[in-house]
């Protein structure tokens, strides 16, 4: 499972895992803010994705959110998973809540997003 | 309770070939000019059925729908008043209904007469200064809005970008800024669901055109802080748009333009009474100070030698935003309205509404906790408790389960900021009879979803229909047979 130290975060608030094959998801902040995640809407393999472009959709019981794409890449998998039964990313959106892999098309990007605590202190300001 | 229910079938399966209504002694044919490319090569496939079929049929069918006529209604933030019948009698006058839109103002004095004595009504109502009654409902009044506020500041020469928008906002608000090409700047509220007025100072700004700002919030809560807020949004040269939505907890006790505001919408189906949705078309209005008035719509109606007239302005008018005067079936209705009431009684209509809300609060409180300690406006914000929560049972249960014992569901999950929110507003033409059913059918739902929570997650067991998909059935509808 992947520790949320070892992640990189955005504004709004997708992470990516900067491993092997970048991992993309939403944070457990995220997944609690929505509520219970009732549909899943993941880009397609092979698609060519944009930083800071919507790429996905969740809905929960609240509202539909946009996911950001939060760097540039082509999409390599999409879990499946979470499709079928989207509350994983309630569950475990860190783990089996992951939402898609991509092959970034610019390395340096990812080096902009937050790290563990900056992403920590970004969510305490905007709770304040 | 709605009745029981045997019988599922859709008109198209009950059709029976050769049946009929009516038996034409000569059907129309397709006529010869009709060129044979374009003629049907088959009879549309259209359900065959007696008169006295589709009558039941569709009976049956209305008595299956909860209205604000059959049901108690509390869906929050749309108040669901009782809409009065003689305003119905008022709009079905001869002179109103039968004046074509095309009249010319000599010949449409009355209605010209009505529409300009409800804008003084409405602009004296709202401690504003002009108004415009065009607009189809909220949401196009709000484009309204930040059509005059964008036409504002060109006149000025200010290219103002943003719109300011708190977290608890209704999602019209976002999304007309959005359409209006504005950028959305989104505050936090503070814990007691309040505009954080430090939070607000942090992101106003020379870009800042518009701060949205719903009153009484989405949490049913007074924005204490208003007039602070105003100064605030105007010191930075920016104007204040108050969403009027939640009027029914002012009419009559608060003049909006008191607090501050430099301009707000109505909504006639709210706050005046006239049908929602389904009921026919909607109208809403925005009111506003002077220093916005020469932007509004055109025509307005003036008065002149005691005759009424189309007033086009004289030229910085944003232009129509929708045919003629509106919907003024609509506004004859909110006339009506605002005629069966004294000024003393439109008090009453935010006092009652107030009280109906807080007096579901109370009974409920140790059931369904409320967001607020605070007494609340004309809507309360409650959740369920931990006992349920802890057995796994959720808003969405509570609205189901409320559907079996015979009343609509309230709001759920909005404000946005409340987990698990269930949005109560009562509106003031409830008796305290059926404050009590639905207090007691909302114990109902708490006792035996805690003692059962299968049973709770069942529900609706009394419909035609059980449990739905209704991700999957706004996602993938089915829509054929």
């Amino acid at each position: 499972m992947s520790k949320p130290e070892e992640l990189k975060y955005t504004k709004t608030h997708e992470y990516i895992h900067p491993g092997a094959e970048t991992i993309v998801g939403i944070s457990d902040h995220a997944q609690h803010e929505m509520g219970d995640v009732v549909f899943v809407e993941l880009p397609r393999v092979g698609q060519k994705l944009e930083k800071e472009k919507p790429c996905a959709v969740v809905e929960s019981v609240k509202s539909a959110f946009d996911i950001y794409s939060p760097v540039s890449g082509e999409v390599t998998a999409v879990n499946d998973a979470v499709t079928g039964e989207p509350a994983l990313l309630n569950q475990s959106p860190l783990e089996n809540g992951w939402l898609f892999k991509l092959k970034p098309s610019n390395p340096a990007e990812a080096d902009a997003l937050m790290d563990w605590a900056a992403y920590q202190e970004f969510v305490k300001q905007a709770a304040h | 309770m709605i009745c029981a229910v045997t019988d599922n079938k859709l008109s198209i399966e009950k059709s029976d070939p050769g049946r009929r209504g009516l038996h034409a002694k000569n059907p129309l044919r397709a006529k010869a000019n009709v060129p044979a490319n374009l003629r049907r090569k088959a009879a549309p496939r259209l359900p065959e059925l007696s008169e006295f079929d589709v009558v039941r049929h569709f009976t049956r069918l209305s008595r299956l729908n909860f209205s604000v006529d059959t049901h108690f209604y509390p869906l929050g933030s749309c108040t669901m008043k009782y809409n009065p019948r003689f305003n119905e009698e008022a709009a079905a006058l001869e002179g109103f209904s039968g004046l074509h839109p095309l009249a010319h103002d000599v010949c449409a004095q009355g209605t010209l007469e009505l529409i300009h004595d409800l804008s003084a009504r409405l602009v004296e109502l709202c401690g504003l200064d002009a108004i415009t009654l065009q607009p189809a409902a909220g949401a196009h009044s709000e484009f309204t809005g930040l059509l005059l506020a964008k036409a504002y500041f060109e006149n000025k020469g200010e290219a103002r970008t943003e719109i300011v928008v708190p977290d608890s906002a209704h999602g019209t608000n976002p999304a007309t800024a959005s359409m209006m090409g504005f950028t959305t700047v989104n505050i936090a509220s503070k814990p007691d669901g309040r505009l954080d007025v430090a939070e607000l100072k942090k992101h106003i700004g020379p870009k800042t055109a518009v701060l949205m700002l719903t009153v009484p919030n989405t949490l049913g809560i007074f924005e204490s802080n208003i007039e602070e807020i105003c100064r605030v949004v105007h010191e930075a040269g920016a104007l204040v748009y108050m969403d009027g939505a939640n009027l029914n907890a002012l009419i009559g006790m608060v003049k909006p333009g008191d607090l501050g505001i430099d301009m707000m919408h109505l909504n006639f189906h709210k706050t005046f009474s006239t049908p929602h949705g389904g009921g026919g078309p909607g109208a809403g209005a925005i009111v506003c100070r002077a220093h916005l008035a020469p932007f509004l719509p055109v025509p307005t109606v003036k008065k002149e030698g005691g005759k009424f007239a189309s007033d086009f302005g004289d030229g910085k008018s944003i232009g129509k935003v929708k045919a003629f005067f509106g919907n003024t079936g609509v506004l004859v209705k909110a006339y009506a309205y605002m005629l069966a009431h004294s000024a003393d009684e439109l008090g009453d209509i935010a006092r009652y509404s107030i009280i109906n809300a807080n007096y579901i609060r109370a009974l409920l409180k140790d059931l369904y906790p409320s967001y607020s300690s605070e007494y609340c406006m004309h809507e309360c914000v409650l959740t369920p408790g931990k006992d349920m929560l802890d057995k796994g049972l959720k808003t969405l249960d509570v609205a189901k389960g409320l559907i079996d014992r015979g009343f609509h569901a309230p709001t759920i999950y909005f404000p946005l900021i409340v987990h698990e929110a269930i949005m109560i507003e009562p509106t003031e033409t409830e008796s305290k009879e059926t404050l009590d059913e639905f207090a007691a059918a909302m114990k109902d739902v708490h006792d035996s979803g805690v003692a059962d929570p299968q049973s709770l997650k069942d529900a609706p067991v009394t419909l035609p229909v059980k449990r739905l998909d209704e991700v999957q059935a706004a996602r993938q509808p089915n829509l054929r047979w």
